[in-house]
Formats: C-alpha cells, sequence, structure tokens
C-alpha cells in the first residue's frame, strides 16, 4: 500500500473513530434510543478488507458494524441519522445501529443473530457462482460467533462447495462479559477450526491495516479464481465495553492499556510518518475527518423524524404488510 | 389416516402429489434460469419422499444441489442467493426439522426487508414434508404450518392437490416474497388431473371446493379431504357442508370465507395442527370481529389434540383430527 492509499485509509479511519465517538456522545444526550456496540478499535479490518474487495463484491456483518457500513459506502449522516431515528437513516429507522444496511453499495446487512449471517454469505458467493461473476462474499464476525452452530455449518458447505467467500473474525478476546478463551476448546477460536474444514486459517493483526489489507486481498484473489474459502482472525480490542450497558470493569487494566497503546490509527500514521508523509498532512486527514462527522451530526440532528405510516410498509415486496384479503 | 385420498380411482392420465412437486419445480426451472434447488438427499436420489425425481436429471448438478445436513447452512445459504438474483427452492425435509433452521425462519428471512427499509428482497421457497398419519412418531409428523404463521414477513401454501400443488408452486417460487411451502406427507400418494401448461394458482386464493348451504368446513391440506368425506356423509342425513380449501395461510383469504359464511352463517374450522395456537383459532377471531352477524350459531373448531403425535395408528387417529370427529362436531352445529 502506498503513501496516497495509506492516508485515505487512515482518513476513513478516522471519519469511522469520530462516527462512533458522536454516536457514543449522542447516546448520552438521549438522542440515539436503545443500545449501540460501538467497534472503536476494529477500524483497520473493516478499511483494511473493504479496501481489497471489489464495489461488487457483497458484505454480511454482525450488529458490531459500524465501521462495516461506514466502510462500504453509507455515509456518517446516513448512519447517524438511522441511529437517531430520523426518517433519512440508512434503513428509514427501521434498522437501528444493529441492522446498518446499504445494499446498493454492496453492504448487505447487519445481523444481530450471533453468526447467522455466515451461511448467507455463503449463499450470496454460491449465487455469484451460479451467475458466472467472480464475486466474493465476505462475513465479518466476532469470537463468540465460532461456537454457534451456524458458523461450522457455512464453513462446511462453503469448503464442499469450493465457494468465494471469506469469513473473517474479528477476535477482540470477549464475547459480551466473558473471555472467550474460557468457553472455546482451542487457542484461537477462529483460525484454530479452519484446518478442520480443510481451508486455509490465517492469524492477522487486526490492528494493522496494511497486514489486513495484505491478507483479505491475497486470500480475495484465492477465492475468485475459484480456490474456495478462507477463514482470518484478525486479532483487534474493543475500546468501548461490549455495549451501551457495559462499563468493561471485567478487564484487567494493563491489558487495556496494551491494547489501547496499539490503536489502529496510531500504528497507521506511524506508518504514514515512516513512509516521508509529513505530520502536518496526518493532521490535516484528521481535521477533515473531524469536519465531515460534525456535519453529519448537525444534518442527522436537522432531519425529521419517520412519518408514523411507515411503520406498515417494506414487509413484502409490493411494499406493504397486507396478511389477509 | 395414512394417504387419505389413496382409495379415489386413479386414470391413466392422472398425476401423484408427489409427482406435482417435482413437476411443478421443473415447470419453473425451465422458464427461469435463476430457480435453484438445494436440500438433503434431492439429487441423485430424487428426494426421501421421491419428490425431486428427474430435476438432477434434466436441470444437472449446478441448478439442483445435495447439501450436507446443515439446515441452518441450507436456508441461510438460500437466503443469501435470493438476496443476491437467484430463486432458491431449499427442502428442509420433514417439517419438524425447521425448528433446526428456526432462526432463518423467524428471525431472518422475513424481517430482513423491512429492517433495512425496503432495500433488501428475499425471493426464496423453503419446502418440506408436512403433518402425520404416516405412523413415523413425534419428532417426524408434526403439522407445523401454524408455526410459520406467527411469523410476520412469511407466506405460507399447503395445497391438498396435484394441480394445486403445481400451480401454487408456481406463484411461490415466482413471489418476491419468502414462501413456506408445505407438502403433506399424507397427500403424496393422491392423484389428480395434471394442470395445464401455465397453470397458476395465486397465493392467498381459497376455493370453495364443495358447495352447501347449511355449514362452512374450512379446511387445509390434508384436512381437505376429510372435511370433503365428512361432508357427503352429512349429505346422506341432509345437511350440506360447504368446503373451503383455504389453501394459504398468508395471505389470508378471509373474504372467501366470510362469502361462504354468508350463505351458510355456521363455521367449523378443521385443522391438523393443535389445538393450542392452531390457524383455526386466527381465523375464527377475524370471523369474531368482522363476520359475527353473520352467524347464527357458535364457531367450532376442529383440531389436533395439544399432545406430541403419538406412532400407533390407534394412537394418532385419536390425535388427529378424524372424518367422525368432524360429523359429530358439524351435527351439533346444524342442531344449535
Ligand atoms: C444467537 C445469539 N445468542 C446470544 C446473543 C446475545 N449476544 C449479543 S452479542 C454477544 C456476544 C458476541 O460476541 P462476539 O461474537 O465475540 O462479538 P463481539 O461482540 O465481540 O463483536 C451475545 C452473547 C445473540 N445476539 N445471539
Amino acid at each position: 500500500m502506498d503513501a496516497t492509499e495509506l492516508l485515505a485509509r487512515y482518513e476513513q479511519m478516522a471519519v469511522i473513530r469520530r462516527t462512533e465517538k458522536a454516536a457514543h456522545d449522542l447516546f448520552l444526550h438521549g438522542l440515539v434510543k436503545g443500545t449501540t456496540h460501538l467497534a472503536a478499535g476494529h477500524e483497520a479490518i473493516a478499511v483494511g478488507a473493504s479496501a481489497a474487495l471489489r464495489a461488487d463484491d457483497y458484505v454480511f456483518a454482525t450488529y458490531r458494524g459500524h465501521h462495516h457500513a461506514l466502510a462500504r459506502g453509507a455515509t456518517p449522516e446516513e448512519c447517524l441519522a438511522e441511529l437517531m431515528s430520523r426518517a433519512t437513516g440508512l434503513c428509514k429507522a427501521k434498522g437501528g445501529s444493529m441492522h446498518l444496511t446499504k445494499a446498493a453499495t454492496g453492504m448487505l446487512g447487519s445481523y444481530a443473530i450471533v453468526g447467522a449471517h455466515l451461511p448467507m454469505a455463503v449463499g450470496a458467493a454460491w449465487s455469484a457462482r451460479l451467475r458466472g461473476t467472480d464475486q466474493i462474499a465476505v462475513a465479518f464476525f466476532g469470537d463468540g460467533a465460532t461456537n454457534i452452530g451456524a458458523f461450522h455449518e457455512a464453513l462446511n458447505l462453503a469448503a464442499v462447495w469450493k465457494l468465494p467467500v471469506l469469513f473473517v473474525c474479528e477476535n477482540n478476546l470477549y464475547m459480551e462479559y466473558t473471555p472467550i478463551a474460557d468457553v472455546t476448546a482451542v487457542a484461537r477460536p477462529a483460525a484454530d477450526r479452519a484446518p478442520a474444514y480443510g481451508i486455509p486459517g490465517e492469524v492477522v493483526d487486526g490492528n494493522d491495516v496494511v497486514a489486513v489489507h495484505e491478507t483479505v486481498e491475497r486470500l480475495a484473489r484465492r477465492a475468485r479464481a475459484g480456490d474456495g474459502p478462507a477463514l482470518i482472525e484478525a486479532q483487534t480490542y474493543r475500546h468501548f465495553g461490549h455495549s451501551r450497558a457495559d462499563p468493561a470493569t471485567y478487564r484487567p487494566a494493563e491489558e487495556v492499556e496494551r491494547w489501547l497503546k496499539h490503536d489502529p490509527l496510531d500504528l497507521a500514521r506511524g506508518r504514514l510518518i515512516e513512509l516521508g508523509v509529513a505530520p502536518e498532512t496526518v493532521t490535516a486527514a484528521d481535521e477533515r475527518a473531524r469536519d465531515v462527522v460534525a456535519k453529519a451530526v448537525e444534518a442527522a440532528k436537522a432531519a425529521p423524524g419517520p412519518d408514523p405510516g411507515e411503520a406498515l410498509t417494506d414487509v413484502w415486496a409490493d411494499g406493504g404488510a397486507a396478511w389477509r384479503t | 389416516m395414512a394417504d387419505v385420498t389413496a382409495e379415489r380411482a386413479v386414470g391413466a392420465r392422472e398425476i401423484s402429489y408427489r409427482e406435482a412437486v417435482a413437476e411443478g419445480i421443473a415447470r419453473e426451472m425451465r422458464r427461469d434460469p435463476a430457480v435453484v434447488c438445494l436440500g438433503e438427499d434431492i439429487g441423485e436420489a430424487g428426494g426421501v419422499f421421491k419428490t425431486t425425481v428427474g430435476l438432477r436429471e434434466e436441470f444437472g448438478p449446478e441448478r439442483v444441489w445435495d447439501t450436507p445436513i446443515s439446515e441452518q447452512a441450507i436456508v441461510g445459504a438460500a437466503m443469501g442467493a435470493a438476496m443476491t438474483g437467484m430463486r432458491p427452492v431449499a427442502e428442509i425435509m420433514f417439517s419438524d426439522f425447521l425448528a433446526c433452521c428456526w432462526d432463518y425462519l423467524a428471525n431472518e428471512i422475513p424481517k430482513v426487508r423491512y429492517m433495512t427499509g425496503g432495500q433488501v428482497t428475499v425471493p426464496l421457497v423453503v419446502r418440506t414434508a408436512n403433518g402425520g398419519g404416516l405412523g413415523f412418531g413425534a419428532q417426524h409428523s408434526q403439522a407445523t404450518e401454524n408455526w410459520a404463521l406467527t411469523i410476520p414477513g412469511l407466506k405460507i401454501a399447503a395445497p391438498s392437490t396435484p394441480a394445486d400443488v403445481i400451480g401454487m408452486m408456481a406463484a411461490a417460487i415466482r413471489s418476491d416474497d419468502p414462501v413456506v411451502f408445505f407438502e403433506h406427507k399424507g397427500l403424496l400418494a393422491s392423484k389428480g388431473t395434471p394442470p395445464p401448461p401455465g397453470h397458476v394458482v395465486d397465493l392467498g386464493s381459497a376455493t370453495v371446493v364443495r358447495e352447501g348451504a347449511d355449514v362452512t368446513l374450512v379446511a387445509l391440506a390434508s384436512m381437505v379431504p376429510v372435511a370433503l368425506r365428512a361432508a357427503e356423509l352429512l349429505a346422506a342425513e341432509g345437511i350440506q357442508a360447504e368446503v373451503v380449501d383455504l389453501r394459504c395461510l398468508v395471505p389470508l383469504d378471509v373474504a372467501t370465507v366470510l362469502a361462504s359464511l354468508a350463505r351458510t352463517s355456521r363455521l367449523l374450522t378443521v385443522e391438523e395442527n393443535p389445538y393450542q395456537g392452531g390457524w383455526g383459532a386466527t381465523l375464527v377471531s377475524v370471523v369474531a370481529d368482522e363476520g359475527f352477524g353473520l352467524l347464527d350459531a357458535p364457531v367450532r373448531r376442529v383440531a389436533g389434540e395439544c399432545v406430541p403425535l403419538p406412532f400407533a395408528d390407534a394412537l394418532e387417529e385419536q390425535v388427529i383430527p378424524t372424518v367422525e370427529k368432524v360429523v359429530a362436531a358439524v351435527r351439533s352445529l346444524a342442531a344449535y
């Protein structure tokens, strides 16, 4: 990745980080209800992977999916408006934080049932093959999902049908509150399972946008060429608790400190400086990110709430909800 | 109740319900290359109920896919394929096994269109062999269409004749919405006239299969021949029963039921699923709400007993509605 591209990725990560911060603040101000699962700390995975994908590839994510939606073409304004229950929200305020979807740019949804979307990504990859395209599908999921049946069913089916799908585990060491290591029979919950399905299982530093990009690019090329699925375990850490309700007091202080020092933005900034980019240039990217998100917050705040009639639309393909004559 | 219509006269030009399933799918696969099938044993083996015989030969392994025993992956992959341009037809061998992929039926497929604000449409069919009467025991015999009925966002088809299987399969596969298609195990051997090319039965169109002025029997799938047989016996006693084959639970053809009640003023639902939570309860509540003035008697429901399906024929008969139970219920209604 050259300096120009890395700078663009850095700026994208900065936008995501600022959007997460805005979501957090708006929640504290009572403008976001329900809950949010912030992905601050995970940015390099979404951005690095997306940079390695084509515009027509498919992405499926979890309830912790703000970063994927943003990396995959949703704007901060659309996302924040969705979180703030505005008519201009990405999903017309029917999805919310856990269901950010932008089908037009290949972001085929965020799913709040742990692991459920892995078979869907397999299906999208199968569909690409049936239609004779060389699109691939990517499923992003947490370490907790690796103990769900759907994970194993999806891996096996993708492997036996040799489908172009990448399974990308964001291993942030915890499920909600329980360390994944306490409840998993192998040390690396995703990568160690790959051999059972005869597919590559690679571990990557999930906070290093360059490393994620390189790994996804390589395995995507392989999948596109017809060599089948792969599993990537990207090691990372979430800066906040699991969700809004969680202050994350169960995490040892030195662990938190160690990981915060290994921040994906700092890492990318360091690499940019190494590549000879002027610190002011990086700071300018930070400022642009701040402006974009500040404007998005204001625009989302100013947007109207949903028309109550919208509650009874969009169940069926005809746009309605009628279940009877 | 095994093969409830097996004793009907069989003509040379007739087609069985099980053949109609494969024929219905084949007709759609011929007209639309986006239609693909997946499921356990559906390819070379032709399906455990022989409802997919001939599909692999005609359409090849790139359109008829054998899967591992992975109900979540089958239905989840069908969903992903449907979201991205295909029209998959997924088979879940026995409807009891829908519980193994219930997340997809209850949480994923029916909600995704709504929660994405209409961005994503899921045109798929989940086919499954439903119902009792064959002595398969409690884990292979349930009538589960009422499970699906509790979920907004799924269409539910349950044909009772070979012609309807073909016509409703066409409508289900062409539907831009997800359809759960219940094929009744007790009807698989029954026969009927094959419908002409292009035959489509719109989802949500019930049909009056027997006219009568005294009481309306509303039935679904295997209960349609049971209701018809009861109506024949009752006619001999001078009670004329009208029989409505509901054909679909969603969309629910309330209009046809209310129109029938306007003629008969008495309603009996005949359901195989357990009384507790059965579809008849929804239907009679709509009738009570909107058609109370049409009624001259209380509504009645003959439904399955609220127990798991037992194994022995003699016990199964105690649990699943029989012609005798329907006749007795109608007599009491007619005399009210
Ligand atoms: C099937 C299912 N079980 C339980 C939950 C509740 N739940 C929500 S998130 C979560 C933890 C998931 O952890 P992980 O997969 O590691 O993802 P992370 O939150 O770390 O991104 C749990 C248990 C759920 N949403 N779905």
